[in-house]
């Protein structure tokens, strides 16, 4: 009998939350563990009893990496609930929103979560003095992101303008012109930014698997779209309870979710641009081509680090294209209202987002259902740790854990998200 | 030369937002970096050291056994616990599920409740002596910069005890409470944010918590004669500061 060999990490660095990895493993067998001890908040929970009107504004607290997409998902199943339609600027507006959410996001992951592993350092803090040019290049990304979140939502993090049917606030031409100069700007950063992560050197291995994303074929979904698999599933946001399925572990505040009657998925920029590559930026994908980057690659999941980057590339290019559109006009944000049921699907900048509400007569929630990206992940990273390990069993204990992490880390989970 | 001062920045239950706020601060004065020995910081660094520490910024609330041990331990190693944000503060959000029994939270999520280990959610001076506040949700970067200024030259921070209207004032705002009629939390909520949402159309919610003296009962019924029921009113107060003793009263009527 071979010895049993074990990974332990007791509380994973650069990811966002509180998680464990906890591996048992011989020549054939392997336990996998994710074990997210972040505490639970209880939101579905205490949002009963809650006004539709200030769903969006609470579950933004759910997760500070990815406030934009929770409230966009919200105001999203709380309007379908109450049987709402938003204009078409108050949709490019918080397009633009979740864009400048993944051009802050991606470029967080990216430089400082991500390259650190790649460049044998333990966070991007050395960088600044051996690679200063690099380092300035993931600030000023990260920061022009951030910015046009705060021009159109009033602050990135936890916005404040955006609300049930619109804005309370429509950002200024000026502003708007200025963030445009500087988008284009950073379009050579961007192209750089994915011709350097694609030529970082990825573990090589197998851990195939079903892709999940929104899709639409009208633009690269990211607000709205049908829910769609490498697999071949197929079925609209309300339908989603029909098709996924969520059980608790005994180790994990997280739940795990599966495709029902099949296995676990994986959902984030990977099969986003697998799914929708025709949907992407022209220069995103002549970009893709330059990288050798060929859809679907459905093997590795460190390709999902380099699917990042092309998004980033496109995230860029829709910002501006939005803004050369928008008409900024002041609507009346008055509503109608009527007691029901909504679902919503969106893509946060880590992957499919689901929430759904029942509002009563009175407008107050009666039940609340959310699953956040990392959630849906979670039994995939799993599975993909155990292939790892088969992969990579004979490395030495610090390097096998060291990739363990890295894989972790390819997803970039959000963990509070993922428990809330 | 002096030794850098280390800082810490610890997580509990929260949502990273003032994490993120604070990472804002590098992109900003990315010479802070050069400034400071971030000696614990698990978001951004994998080579975590143990204590003493100069500064410790605290982000979350205290919900659940091993975080209590934890809070006790990080005082100990701690010259500066600051509170970092409303989680830290006083629950921020969260603390709404304190008016739920734990035991129906617990059931309304999870189907095997006996593995959940939690408790009501408190904020980081219900358990430890905390030395400087910082609210909001989240609390602007500038907020954080002036801490930091002032506890590394060894001085008092600014409380800043005056309410929003104060800042809104100065933004020479229609005031949305008198003028409007909505019910804007402005009178009660202690600033710092420049009035951010007033000056967006949007009333304050309160995400700065209480200032001194704050008298929501006086608000509560300016409430009354914008159009709000009472359990509005309720929720209003039983938000982002519903367990401080300026706003409980009004948040646990009904």
């Amino acid at each position: 009998m071979s010895p049993i060999k074990t990974i332990n990490v007791d509380y994973i660095a650069r990811v966002e939350g509180q998680g464990a990895i906890d591996i048992r493993f011989d020549k054939t067998t392997r336990e996998v563990k994710l074990k997210m001890f972040e505490p639970p908040r209880f939101f579905e929970s205490f949002l009963i009893g809650r006004k539709y009107s200030e769903v969006h504004e609470i579950t933004s607290r759910i997760c500070g990496i990815c406030p934009v997409a929770h409230q966009i998902t919200a105001l999203r199943a709380v309007e379908n609930a109450i049987g709402l339609k938003i204009s078409p600027q108050t949709e490019d507006l918080r397009k633009l929103m979740a864009l400048s959410a993944y051009i802050s996001s991606h470029a967080l992951s990216l430089y400082f979560l991500t390259a650190p592993d790649f460049l044998g350092k333990e966070s991007v803090i050395p960088l600044v003095a051996e690679a200063p040019q690099v380092v300035a290049r993931a600030m000023k990304l990260k920061k022009l992101g951030n910015e046009l979140g705060d021009i159109i939502g009033g602050r990135a993090i936890h916005p404040v303008y955006m609300v049930v049917n619109g804005f309370t606030n429509i950002p200024s031409r000026k502003q708007l012109d200025d963030i445009r100069t500087r988008l284009l700007e950073v379009k050579q950063d961007v192209r750089e930014t994915a011709q350097l992560f694609a030529g970082l050197k990825y573990p090589q291995f197998n851990s195939p698997g079903e892709q999940i994303a929104i899709s639409d074929s009208q633009q690269y979904a990211i607000n709205k779209g049908m829910l769609k698999s490498t697999e071949g599933l197929s079925a609209e946001e309300k339908d989603y309870r029909k098709v996924i399925n969520e059980k608790q572990t005994a180790y994990s505040y997280t739940k795990e979710s599966t495709v029902k009657g099949r296995a676990s998925f994986m959902v984030g920029p990977l099969p986003r641009v697998n799914i929708n590559f025709e949907q992407l930026s022209a220069n995103a994908k002549s970009v893709a081509k330059e990288i050798g980057f060929k859809p679907p690659r459905v093997t590795n999941p460190f390709d999902q680090v380099i699917a990042r980057a092309i998004e980033l590339v496109h995230s860029v290019d829709e910002s501006i294209s939005l803004i050369e559109k928008l008409p900024l006009r002041y609507e009346d944000l008055g509503h109608s209202f009527r007691p029901g049921e909504g679902f919503a699907l969106t893509e946060a900048p880590r992957g499919l987002l689901y929430h759904s509400y029942q509002i009563n007569k009175q407008g107050l929630v009666e039940r609340a259902d959310i699953v956040p990206p990392t959630a849906h992940n979670v039994h995939h990273i799993e599975k993909n740790l155990s292939d790892l390990v088969q992969t990579f069993g004979d490395l030495p204990a610090d390097e096998l854990t060291l990739k363990c992490e890295m894989l972790v880390r390819a997803y970039d989970p959000c963990i509070s998200c993922s428990v809330h | 030369m002096p030794t850098k001062p280390k800082i810490a920045v610890f997580k509990f239950t929260g949502c990273a937002g003032c994490q993120m706020e604070f990472l804002r601060l590098a992109d900003e004065y990315p010479d802070i970096l050069g400034k400071v020995e971030l000696s614990y910081f698990k978001m951004a660094k994998r080579d975590n050291v143990a204590g003493p520490y100069d500064i410790s910024l605290i982000e979350g609330s205290i919900s659940c056994p091993r975080e209590l041990e934890e809070i006790k331990e990080i005082r100990k190693h701690s010259n500066v616990l600051v509170a970092l944000g409303d989680c830290a503060v006083n629950g921020c959000l969260p603390s709404i599920k304190n008016w739920i029994p734990q035991s129906e939270n617990e059931r309304r999520v999870y189907e095997d409740t006996s593995v959940v280990q939690s408790f009501a959610l408190h904020g980081l001076s219900e358990y430890v002596k905390v030395d400087a506040h910082v609210s909001g949700c989240p609390p602007d970067k500038n907020l954080m910069l002036g801490l930091l200024v002032k506890s590394l030259q060894q001085l008092r921070v600014y409380h800043r005890p005056h309410a929003v209207c104060v800042e809104c004032k100065l933004r020479e705002n229609v005031c949305l409470l008198t003028a409007l009629k909505q019910p804007c939390m402005g009178p009660v909520t202690k600033g710092g944010c420049n009035a951010l949402c007033p000056s967006g159309a949007r009333v304050c919610e309160g995400c700065y918590g209480p200032m001194s003296d704050a008298n929501a009962q006086s608000l509560a019924n300016a409430f009354k004669e914008c159009g709000l029921a009472d359990d509005d009113i309720m929720r209003k107060f039983r938000k982002y500061a519903g367990l401080t003793s300026e706003f409980s009263k009004e948040a646990s009527k009904i």
